[in-house]
């Protein structure tokens, strides 16, 4: 376990503040240099979801599923049907007639369950009196099932059948859920993860809970697959949890506290002032090696391998996290209730500039789950020659609310949704100026001249 | 901003010989005739004694009762004609009339039949007068009149000789319009009035005819009344048939004018209600049928048939039917507003006309890039938005390119090719085998008539295209070609030549949407459609005379170096930026503009006021200039004088202007209103794509802006306010201070991107010499031309854009930069361009007409500084 104390003096937190949030005007290293606003939505758009290369969904607060088209901002389809918030919405690929259509399943707090054709916009299927609001939803490629989480674990078939459910669990209900190997899924379930099983014999589908994993001190906020053999949980209080995906042990765990020691000799003031630094993990990200944690408004990116922290920033945004995503080569993208989008750079940190900000943390190692502060600091130091730093490349302001989420097309843009009831898309300027030639020039032949 | 009358006065006979040939110069065809300044006179004084103070339209008609009588005059104030004798000088007009003799029933004919004659155009002169007139005859059909036609005259009357003849196409054109509302409304109406008199015959035959059987009944022989009633019905049935054949004739009107039929028709219903009233007004037991009623009457009140007298009213008894009458009260108000708008487009002196149709037909060469910093008001576009549904669709320029589309020279082809029609160029169909045999006659006739009138009178007669410069060696060709030839055999082989370059030209003429000529009007006005631009050059004239190649000159420019033409445009707008110019022919065009375009605003406000309601207040209602209202040159210049004194007023003009101009949003942040309205028109001027209404400006925010605010103003007035509302203004000029420019103008300070360059110092130098703010905006209209010029040239390179191979995306960048270079911009400079170049691709691949909605907003990350006063 390691534990970190950070911000030791609060004049000392004030500057790196300053010092990590405000980039500047000049990005040079900030593509997006294009923006196009999408209106459409009535409230708060919470979930993006990529339906192919150049479509994608949106769903929120107003009950609306509008699918849109990447490249020109274009409203493709409006699905409407839910008469309530969209709780969840995930994509579902099935083979019919030897393509690949690519439906969208949405669950919404009106107690149903809705798949829909991005194609035609029609609801194909429909599941209505549900018990109770689904919260997840998982698709079983393998078994071409999928799930539904809520307060119980149901099982349906692509024809929209329920093959079975779990018991009534409890009222919190299962927030998250991933797929393990061996047809087993892990889901997060107030402070605990159950790992169910799906018993799979003919068409017949059966679950049941294998194991309860009671770790977490605090409710889990989020719950990943970091690779093959490890998947990732993390707690409201900052706890990191890596698991084995087979046997569902512990591999690692990590505290998180962004500690706030100057509270205590401070005025009462100041307390009431100053938020309590948030370390709830309030989103994952992983490329199989490193793990990104959007802990409270600080990022940490934790090596897999090397069970450890190679870079972090205590405070990332001026608010909390809201979703995060690791791209390949080291790019980091976050979006927080501060309204923002930052892309951060991992840079590998020359040896001696290093300790610039080491006086701010200790790293503090034991094996075992209490909190007991024992080396000093300075011991541990070595450990952490991998450590990086984590590079503000730019930040994309543009939502007058919190972003919810985003979603990237790699070069086609990035795709933000935010509580201003916005949508916007974020393009390459250059790149789109040269698509445009390549139109024009297309258009210019097409029409034989000017 | 291309022409200008000052063109004309600072233009003289070049020093150059004739081997060398300055590239700036203008084009021949560009070029406006020279005055003769003879004693060194000054060219805009009035050198006729004419007894009117300005050109006016006299519409007069030869009544069968009074003879010719003058109708009423546009303008109506009797100030115009002073002293000016109308019915004298109707009396002259009609007196050349070519068909009023030509009525009734035709030699070898049982039936009265209808001639579908074209219109005449003449060019009449009274020296005595000081009066000179393009007369434009009509007729209208009109069921009680004799031989059923009523001839009538429009005549434009100016002082200035050389303005009817080198107008004579425009013109002929724009009265064409204006005869073919009446003549298209007054078809309608004659039909309606003849389904009536038919009805009215018929029952009348039915009364008789039952009269007649009742009388056989009861006598049981052939008395004299019963052979007279038998004569008497065997009459109506006669009536009966010709009037069947006459509404025959009239409704299988040629088919190509149906379109114009039901476009009147649309017209007509919404004033079904009024009509009918007239009717009922009017009607009397006599002569039922009296005025003019429209078919949806008889859809909704069924006619009452009424007998028919045998001996009806003798001629003098009865009231002639009014003009209005004739053709409909709609269409003839319709009629009015197009004489109107000729009237005032036709106002002034003859080289602001000129330069302004220069102007308009270089303008509509740069449809690519004209959205950018023109003002889109072309009152020929309005109306044929107004009068014109048939024209609507917009050309389709159909090309024979060479074997290299995609060169730059052949761009330049295109454009030449397709826009270099003047604006007034009248309709050219390839006539269809020959023209009807009446019509032929017709013109015969009117033929001899003109002829004597040409040699018993000082006047001057003539009809096509003549100018003063080639009147002697080119009237009687003028007056030959124009006209539908006196002998039929010549006529078919003038047809013969003239189709086949006029297919193999394969530009479809109705660039300027004059589809209301009706085809058989192309006969009359075969020497009609030469460019504006030939007349002036003898050489050219008689070419097209002598080949009847016509149309063919201005396709040298093709041969001439691109580049060397956008030099010229430049150094035409260099011109134009001369001081000491006339601003009357663009008044002129905006004045005529503005009424038409109070019709078609009313949808726009509407649109824009329910656009606008989401994210703004209703504080707009006293902006300088209002959303939903067009934005005129006149009010362009205005902001010319703001602007002038804006870059006198505060050193960092220079750097407001580059925001603007390479898209960055500029905040005028004040707290009072009128300062900021000031500055947000003065800069107006600098704002590329304004659009039609300045929607692209908001001269006056008190809410906070939001994003897609910034996506669509590139300007925008902001309050600033003590109060919650203007805390959250300033916390949303904070928010989005990256992608916007604030210019405080309370306490006079600049947050914006710096700007190194020349450019804009050429623009906006403060020390300029401009005074008049009119001269400064034509000033800065002949850079911003420049620009445009780059812009486009780097928008449509190939070689800039294009990847070399599919591994080369990132050369297309260095390229551009290096191009860009190499036009002698820096950097800043270079992002105007591009910034103006993604406008004109959006606005060419989208395009649209408006070209106003870009949908995405585009930025830089670049740091901004504060200047100060």
């Amino acid at each position: 376990m390691l534990r970190w104390i950070l911000g030791a003096r609060e004049a000392q937190g004030t500057v790196e503040k300053s010092a990590a949030l405000f980039i500047g005007e000049e990005q040079p290293k900030n593509c997006f240099t294009e923006m196009q606003v999408l209106k459409g939505h009535f409230d708060i758009v919470r979930f993006l979801v990529q339906i192919d290369d150049l479509r994608f969904a949106s769903a929120g607060d107003d009950g609306l599923v509008l699918v849109w088209n990447v490249e020109t901002g274009e409203l493709l389809l409006d699905l409407r049907g839910h008469t309530r918030q969209i709780t969840a919405m995930t994509s579902y690929a099935y083979v019919r007639g030897g393509n690949t259509h690519t439906a969208l399943i949405t669950a919404s707090s009106d107690r149903t369950l809705s798949l829909w054709d991005p194609d035609t916009g029609h609801r194909v299927q429909n599941v209505s009196d549900l018990q109770s609001s689904v919260k997840c939803l998982l698709v079983l490629d393998r078994l071409d099932v999928w799930l539904s989480g809520g307060n119980e674990l149901c099982v349906w078939n692509r024809d929209f059948e329920l093959q079975c459910k779990t018991v009534h669990h409890s009222d919190t209900g299962i927030s998250a859920m991933v797929q393990l190997p061996k047809n087993f899924i892990a889901a997060a379930m107030d402070r605990e993860i159950v790992i169910f099983k799906l018993n799979v014999s003919g068409s017949d589908i059966a679950v049941m809970a294998m194991r309860h994993l009671a770790d977490h001190q605090d409710t889990i906020r989020s719950l990943i697959n970091v690779n093959d053999g490890l998947f990732a949980s993390g707690s409201h209080i900052g706890e990191l949890i890596l698991w084995d995906s087979l046997n569902w042990t512990i591999q690692a765990y990590e505290h998180i506290l962004w500690e706030e020691s100057a509270g205590e000799g401070q005025s009462e003031v100041r307390l009431t002032n100053q938020k309590r630094i948030e370390r709830s993990i309030q989103h994952m990200s992983s490329d199989g090696e490193l793990l990104v944690a959007a802990v409270g408004s600080g990022l940490c990116v934790y090596n897999v391998a090397l069970k450890s922290v190679v870079a972090y920033r205590r405070i990332a945004h001026d608010s909390n996290f809201l979703h995060t995503v690791l791209q390949e080569d080291g790019h980091l993208m976050s979006c927080s209730e501060d309204g923002s989008v930052r892309m951060w750079e991992l840079q590998d940190l020359p040896l001696p500039a290093e300790p610039a900000s080491s006086g701010l943390f200790g790293m503090f190692g034991t094996f075992g789950r209490s909190s007991k502060q024992v080396c000093p600091p300075a011991k541990k130091l070595p450990e952490v020659s991998g450590l990086r730093s984590l590079e503000l490349t730019g930040d994309l302001i543009g939502h007058s609310g919190a972003v919810q989420m985003f979603v990237s097309f790699k070069e086609k843009g990035l795709v933000t949704c935010s509580t201003d009831h916005l949508l916007i898309v974020w393009r390459d300027g250059q790149l789109q100026s040269q698509l445009r030639s390549l139109a024009l020039f297309h258009k210019l032949e097409q029409n034989q001249g000017l | 901003m291309i022409g200008s009358p000052d063109v004309v006065a600072f233009t003289k006979e070049d020093d150059f010989g004739e081997s060398f040939s300055d590239p700036l110069l203008l084009p021949e065809e560009f070029s406006v005739p020279l005055f003769n300044h003879a004693a060194n006179a000054n060219p805009w004084t009035k050198t006729s004694y004419a007894k009117f103070s300005k050109d006016f339209i006299l519409i007069s008609e030869f009544s069968e009762q009074v003879g010719p009588q003058p109708l009423l005059t546009i303008p109506s104030d009797p100030k115009v004609c002073g002293t000016f004798d109308l019915n004298y000088f109707s009396l002259r007009i009609m007196s050349v009339d070519y068909q009023a003799s030509f009525v009734g029933h035709p030699p070898g004919s049982n039936y009265p039949k209808l001639n579908f004659v074209e219109d005449s155009k003449v060019v009449l002169g009274d020296s005595k007068e000081g009066a000179f007139a393009y007369v434009h005859h009509l007729t209208l059909y009109d069921l009680e009149a004799r031989g059923f036609v009523r001839p009538f005259c429009m005549a434009y009357i100016s002082a200035d000789e050389r303005k009817i003849m080198q107008q004579f196409q425009e013109l002929s054109s724009e009265f064409s319009k204006a005869s073919e509302f009446l003549k298209t409304g007054n078809r309608k109406a004659f039909a309606n009035e003849l389904e009536k008199k038919l009805k009215d015959l018929e029952y009348t035959r039915s009364v008789l005819h039952k009269e007649t059987e009742l009388q056989k009944m009861n006598s049981g022989c052939y008395s004299t009344q019963a052979i007279e009633k038998a004569n008497e019905l065997a009459n109506v049935e006669k009536s009966i048939y010709e009037h069947k054949d006459l509404l025959r004739q009239i409704t299988f009107y040629p088919s190509r004018k149906e379109k114009d039929m039901d476009f009147v028709q649309c017209e007509t219903e919404k004033a079904t209600e009024i009509s009918a009233v007239d009717d009922t007004l009017t009607c009397n037991s006599d002569n039922a049928v009296k005025s003019v009623e429209t078919e949806n009457d008889n859809k909704k009140s069924t006619y009452t048939p009424q007998f028919i007298k045998a001996k009806s009213a003798k001629c003098f008894d009865k009231r002639l039917k009014t003009l209005e009458e004739l053709c409909d009260t709609n269409v003839f108000h319709q009629t009015l507003e197009q004489l109107n708008l000729v009237e005032k487009s036709f106002r002034g002196d003859l080289c602001f006309i000129y330069t302004s149709q220069i102007n308009r037909a270089l303008l509509t060469k740069q449809r690519v890039t004209s959205f950018l910093f023109e003002a889109e008001a072309d009152w020929k576009v309005e109306t044929s938005k107004n009068f014109n549904v048939s024209s609507n669709n917009p050309p389709i320029p159909i090309l024979n390119l060479s074997s290299e589309p995609m060169s730059l020279e052949s761009y330049t082809t295109c454009v030449d090719v397709d826009h270099i029609k003047p604006s007034g160029e009248s309709i050219e169909v390839p006539a269809e085998s020959s023209t009807s045999d009446i019509t032929q006659e017709t013109s015969e006739a009117a033929d001899t008539e003109t002829k004597g009138s040409f040699s018993s009178d000082k006047s001057i007669e003539t009809f096509g295209s003549v100018s003063p410069s080639n009147l002697q060696s080119n009237f009687f060709d003028g007056l030959e070609r124009s006209k539908v030839s006196t002998t039929s055999s010549s006529e078919d082989q003038k047809v013969g030549k003239m189709s086949p370059h006029r297919t193999s030209d394969g530009s479809p003429a109705e660039v300027f949407g004059t589809g209301n000529l009706i085809p058989m009007d192309s006969a009359c006005c075969i020497g009609q459609d030469g460019f504006i631009y030939e007349e002036p050059t003898p050489e050219i004239a008689q070419e097209c005379c002598g080949d009847t190649v016509v149309n063919q000159e201005p396709l040298s420019l093709l041969h001439g170096d691109p580049t060397l033409q956008m030099d010229y445009i430049l150094e035409h707008s260099t011109l134009v930026g001369s001081p000491n110019m006339g601003l009357t022919f663009s008044e002129l065009n905006t004045s005529a503009l503005s009424e038409e375009v109070a019709r078609i605003n009313i949808e726009d406000v509407s649109d824009s006021a329910s656009y606008m309601s989401t994210s703004t207040s209703s504080d707009r209602a006293a902006s300088p200039f209002t959303y939903g209202s067009v934005l005129t040159l006149k009010q362009k210049k205005k902001a010319g004088h703001n602007a002038l004194r804006f870059i006198r007023q505060y050193p960092f003009a220079h750097q407001a202007i580059f925001c603007l101009l390479s898209g960055r949003t500029l905040v005028i942040l004040g707290s009072d209103e009128g300062t900021v309205r000031k500055l947000v028109n003065a800069l107006l001027i600098f704002v590329p794509n304004l659009g039609k209404y300045g929607e692209t400006v908001q001269p006056w925010l008190s809410t906070p802006f939001q994003l897609a605010d910034l996506q669509r103003w590139k300007l925008i007035g902001l309050q600033r306010a003590a109060s919650p509302a203007g805390c959250s203004i300033l916390h949303s000029l904070n928010r989005y201070s990256r992608y916007i420019s604030i210019l405080d103008c309370d306490n006079k300070t600049l947050r914006c991107p710096p700007y190194k360059g020349t450019l804009i110092n050429h623009m906006a130098d403060h020390r300029t010499q401009i005074k008049r703010g009119s001269t400064y905006f034509l000033h800065v209209q002949s850079l911003l031309t420049q620009l445009t010029a780059k812009a486009f040239l780097y928008t449509f390179c190939h070689h800039i854009h294009l990847p070399m191979d599919m591994n080369d995306q990132g050369s297309v960048t260095s390229r551009r930069t290096n191009f860009l270079l190499q036009l002698g911009y820096t950097v800043e400079e270079s992002k105007i361009v591009q910034y103006l170049s993604e406008l004109i691709k959006t606005h060419y691949i989208q395009g649209h007409l408006k070209g106003i909605n870009q949908s995405f907003f585009s930025f830089n990350y670049t740091t901004s500084y504060l200047y100060k006063i």
